[in-house]
């Protein structure tokens, strides 16, 4: 195999697991939300496994670019990565996939920086993840040269239903009890005018 | 510092009520025109003001942090949550232009070019607003109402009101004399810690000291209400009996006092005839003078009855925010209102104990504190009473 | 001794920092995080800095900081 080819699998590769990771990342990423352990972690043990996720995807993205720049078949360009739309290859859909990677930098850069910007404006931009991940499936389904194999569609498959089933447990009712029975805490109400 | 020569200091303890009365023709006649070149940090240090809305902060403190900062805003404070406290609407009806002359002198002090005015009151906005535009200070001064809900004066809240927000408490890890209105160093002071400021400015510290104790100098202004035929605001000495207090305001013979408001303490029967309006005397009590405002308890009532009212009503004031506070103050209030109300469990009493007991300091504000304190001494004081309702009695219905 | 502060007006009873943190914190019958100890005080002796510091990290909703 010469280093082309290797450059395309490796792609294609990252590109996949990196879909597999972001999957992980918003199971959790409910689940911390929730305040629930799971699968044996505590919740502390959750929210820093959605963390590690979360980065352990970002940097196989970064692999994924990385390898497409410089492969020549991808024909992917510096402005291709900030600018979705306007590739040679497959333009539609590989502008997903630069859509999906500027709400990726947004998201994780906010997130190393909630400290600074306040939980409001923290909460604001984390909540863009229910849109980077669809945006990121689509991307896959429409760019990934394997899309059409069974083992490429039994892992979509996979990944959006536990997608699915995450978003399914987080807008039903069960969802807002933190498992102790207790009265909510209220939002204060609208400011009276002067 | 220049004090008009014709101007007569009040010679007596009565002094916020020696104003003539609301206009600012009479204020004039009576008082002259704004001292200049006060130095009233110093003033107000010397004098030992403490601050009048309850918490008793010396206001020398707030008022050099504030200057130190510049480009502060100072507000002047009549909000008056505390339903059984009606001092500051009686001092702005009586004197608002001591108030209004206090909050010139204390902005003017931190260098504020702007101030405000909050109160819950449509008609005290509207009266104050008259009562300002009379007057010609280059201080732009803004009469706010605000919500009239318990926890709107607290410092925190108020400011956030005045920032157009929801008029809430934040969290306390930023004081509002470092970030305050607009971002700036606010400095808060009840109206009628300002009234004083109004005088001292005109007759000088040791005037002020003397009257009340070392400790707590001048006069303050008491709510008297409950079980007595005269009920009213009053002014009085700090160290003052209590039961001197109680009888101008025509008391009747009492099971007990509550002193210092909701969130404050009872003053037990048997102990009335040796406590004085002060914190020494009251401290054993845990209670403190606070806000001024002391409520009798008639021997027709039951004090289990009557603090199990105020312990409900503090629980539906609760601003929400905070999950301890929201969740333990209702049920400290029903399980004290279920011995009121004849339930023959001892258990209940554990419950509310040690939901007192959960709530301290796990609050935004000190309103969870303050319930915790005001049922403490509830069950403290009134423990006898707690043991006749637990054997399916209850004195009041005895005593009538 | 530094002492951990809960903001309140943030604190939703997550409850990661008890995770992290519990020699200093428990969770009430509601969830929120409270003392061990009776006084109800938050000091983080210094041998527990680390721990603190990584429950301000992790905490959902930034509610804890660490005040020296």
């Amino acid at each position: 195999m010469n280093l082309v080819n290797s450059l395309w699998y490796l792609g294609r590769g990252t590109g996949l697991v990196a879909l597999v990771m972001f999957t992980l990342t918003m199971v959790l990423g409910i689940t911390t939300r929730s305040g629930r352990q799971a699968l044996g972690l505590s919740r502390f043990g959750v929210a820093d496994l959605h963390k590690t996720a979360s980065l352990t995807g970002t940097g196989l993205v970064a692999a994924h670019v990385g390898t497409l720049l410089f492969d020549p078949y991808a024909q992917l360009k510096l402005v291709d990565l900030v600018f979705p739309f306007l590739a040679a290859y497959r333009p539609m859909w590989l502008g997903l996939g630069t859509l999906a990677a500027d709400l990726l930098v947004l998201i994780v850069a906010s997130s190393l920086l909630r400290h600074r910007i306040g939980p409001r404006a923290f909460k604001a931009l984390h909540w863009s993840a229910y849109a980077l991940w669809p945006v990121a499936f689509l991307h896959a389904l429409g760019t990934g040269t394997d899309a059409g194999t069974v083992w490429f569609r039994a892992i979509a498959f996979g990944c959006a239903l536990a997608v699915g089933a995450a978003v399914g447990w987080r807008t039903s009712q069960s969802f807002a009890e933190r498992g102790f029975p207790r009265i909510p805490r209220r939002q204060p109400q609208k400011a009276v005018p002067r | 510092m220049t004090i008009a020569p014709t101007l007569v200091a009040p010679p007596d303890t009565r002094r916020l009520f020696a104003a003539p009365g609301p206009s600012l023709a009479q204020h004039r006649e009576t008082y002259g025109d704004l001292p200049v070149d006060v130095d009233l940090p110093d003033l107000v240090e010397q004098a030992g003001l403490l601050g009048r809305g309850g918490a008793a902060f010396p206001s020398a403190r707030k008022l050099r942090t504030v200057a130190s900062r510049g480009n502060g805003v100072v507000v002047g404070n009549a909000a008056e949550g505390e339903p059984a406290s009606d001092k500051d609407r009686t001092l702005l009806t009586v004197a608002p232009h001591l108030v209004i002359d206090g909050l010139v002198l204390t902005a003017r002090a931190v260098g504020a070019r702007r101030a405000y005015l909050t109160t819950a009151r449509p008609e005290i906005a509207r009266q104050l607003r008259t009562e300002v535009r009379r007057r010609r200070d280059r201080l732009r001064i803004e009469v706010v109402e605000v919500e009239d809900r318990f926890v709107s004066g607290e410092e925190s809240a108020l400011v956030n009101a005045l920032n157009g927000r929801p008029g809430v408490p934040s969290d306390r890890l930023t004081r509002v004399w470092e970030r305050g209105v607009d971002r700036r160093p606010t400095l808060v002071h009840n109206v009628e810690t300002l009234a004083h400021v109004a005088l001292l400015a005109r007759f000088g510290a040791d005037w002020f000291r003397s009257v009340g104790t070392p400790e707590e100098p001048g006069t303050f202004l008491a709510t008297v209400g409950g079980a007595v035929s005269a009920p009213g605001v009053f002014e009085v000495p700090y160290g003052a009996s209590l039961t001197g207090l109680l009888d101008a305001a025509g008391a009747m013979p009492a099971r007990a006092v509550l002193v210092g408001g909701y969130h404050g303490a009872w003053v037990p029967g048997s102990a009335l005839d040796s406590t004085r309006m002060s914190r020494t005397s009251l401290a054993p009590h845990g209670a403190s003078v606070g806000a001024g405002v002391v409520a009798v308890l008639g021997r027709d009532r039951c004090g289990l009855v009557e603090s199990a009212g105020v312990a409900a009503y503090l629980a539906d004031q609760v601003a929400g925010q905070c999950g301890p506070c929201v969740n333990g103050l209702p049920r400290m209030s029903d399980a004290l209102s279920r011995l009121a109300d004849g339930s023959r469990d001892p258990r209940l009493v554990d419950e509310v104990q040690r939901m007192r007991r959960l709530v301290v300091g796990r609050g935004a504000c000190a309103h969870p504190d303050g319930t915790a304190r005001f049922v403490a001494s509830t069950l403290r004081v009134f423990a006898d009473e707690v043991a006749v309702h637990l054997g399916g009695g209850c004195s009041a219905a005895a005593a009538r | 001794m530094p002492r951990l502060h809960v903001d309140w007006t943030r604190c939703d009873g997550h409850g990661l920092c008890a995770d992290l943190l519990p020699e200093v914190l428990t969770r009430d019958e509601w969830g929120y995080p409270v003392s061990r100890s009776p006084d109800g005080a938050l000091d983080v002796d210094r041998s527990l800095r680390e721990h603190a510091e990584r429950a301000v990290d992790m905490c959902p909703l930034l509610a804890l900081t660490l005040v020296r």
